[in-house]
């Protein structure tokens, strides 16, 4: 719930921002440096929020198994397909060994399958493994600060410029009014030259 | 349905404070919504809100609870939104395998008690949905069904309703409901029904999709609401 995870969608790109701190309880075990955004391949990117094991173990789980069916089947998942995948993952283990990660999976698809329109799509993953597609989307208590100020300011077919704005605005917001405001945020965007670090989660 | 007063969501309870706290809810009503079915003459109606949310956040708008499992058959799933996405993908898996084997459509009835073994072989650690379907069976005669979450069916003639306002829906369509109602007079029935109960709820609405089914087909319209 303490980790921001914030993305937003254009006509052809995704930006994700996270934050990059590392906290356990009271504690900050990072202030900065930690990459919440995991790229699971060439043109999709998963960003994770919750205990720092369950995140790391699961985004690999997915991301290997992403590469699996690339290996077998010689073409990449969709992310549409990838999604549910991740869902599906998250549902089975949710009776038996739960993990507690909360997830934001963007993707750029070269071809619209499956009869689906537009090229990029945003999936909101929460820990329970409901699933929705959104234009754009919070993990954790980033959604209380941002969602109305996102409702107000976001727009079918903004630029990356516009985006980018609207992003810096979220942070600003979060970094004023939240107790767990993180100083450092990390960026990326995928679109369809691939995945792009706008801002790294490196000092 | 039996009143299923199961645990909060681990995240919402606290090791430390003990203290009722008002914003824990019941499990069911973590993400809210509601559905309604109605009969009417030669023809069903089921209805469903759009909203998903988490308590009192709203995160999207778009996520209709009512799927079309067969072609005149249609499951309407609230409760727990994880939950009623996996029945649905679970019900659509079981149903296609059906239609390969037997070359046929599921009718409501026997998808009605499909529904209701998957729910109870999940007895003592069962799904949190309570679902309703609606649908035309193959002599074109209209069947509506309710069960709670641990598939015990309640079969009824005139609507069911399923959600976190089932006290508002009972009363709307009990006072609205009259039998051999046209397909227009249907639709405008269950949306009347379903709106006015979801706008005194605070975890249903954001939108509405209605599906009316007849012999000859299904007609979707998607309800103009209150965005609240």
């Amino acid at each position: 719930m303490s980790d921001s995870l914030i993305a937003i969608t254009g006509d052809d790109f995704v930006l994700v921002a996270a934050d990059t701190t590392h906290t356990r309880s009271i504690m900050v075990v990072k202030e900065s440096g930690e990459d919440k955004i995991m790229e699971l391949d060439s043109h999709k990117l998963l960003a994770a929020s919750g205990d720092n094991g369950d995140r790391n173990a699961f985004c690999q789980y997915v991301q290997k198994n992403s590469a699996l069916y690339r290996l077998r089947n010689g073409t990449p998942l969709s992310t549409r397909a990838l999604a549910n995948w991740t869902r599906r993952a998250l549902a089975d283990a949710l009776r038996k060994h739960p993990y507690s990660a909360n997830l934001l999976l963007a993707g750029y698809d070269a071809s619209p399958t499956e009869g689906k329109p537009g090229k990029v799509s945003l999936y909101y993953i929460d820990y329970l493994a409901s699933m929705q597609q959104l234009p754009f989307a919070c993990q954790g208590y980033a959604g209380h600060f941002l969602l109305g100020l996102l409702d107000n300011g976001w727009r079918k077919g903004m630029t990356r410029e516009e985006a980018r704005e609207l992003l810096d605005k979220c942070i600003e917001q979060l970094q004023t009014r939240f107790v767990l405001g993180a100083p450092k945020f990390a960026i990326k965007l995928v679109d369809k030259d691939g995945v792009h670090v706008i801002e790294s989660a490196d000092a | 349905g039996i009143n299923a007063e199961y645990g909060t969501p681990p995240h919402l309870t606290s090791t430390l404070n003990k203290q009722p706290n008002r914003f824990i809810m019941s499990i069911m009503e973590y993400n809210g919504g509601a559905v309604v079915a109605m009969v009417g003459k030669g023809c069903v109606a089921i209805a469903s809100d759009k909203r998903y949310g988490v308590q009192a956040q709203t995160v999207g708008f778009d996520f209709e609870k009512v799927f079309r499992i067969q072609e005149r058959t249609f499951v309407g799933l609230t409760g727990l939104a994880t939950d009623v996405q996996t029945m649905a993908s679970k019900l659509e898996f079981r149903t296609k395998l059906y239609e390969l084997r037997e070359e046929r459509q599921m009718t409501p009835k026997v998808l009605a008690h499909l529904l209701s073994q998957l729910l109870y072989e999940k007895r003592f650690g069962p799904y949190f949905t309570e679902p309703v379907v609606a649908g035309l069976d193959g002599k074109g005669e209209p069947y509506i069904c309710a069960m709670d979450l641990i598939g015990a069916q309640e079969l009824a003639k005139d609507f069911v309703v399923t959600g976190t306002c089932t006290e508002n829906l009972f009363g709307m369509c009990e006072s609205l409901w009259r039998p051999d109602l046209e397909e227009d007079e249907l639709f405008e029935i269950v949306s009347q029904c379903l709106l006015a109960s979801v706008d005194r709820d605070a975890t249903s609405g954001w939108g509405a999709v209605v599906h009316i089914i007849n012999a000859d087909g299904v007609r979707t319209r998607h309800l103009k609401t209150r965005q609240d």
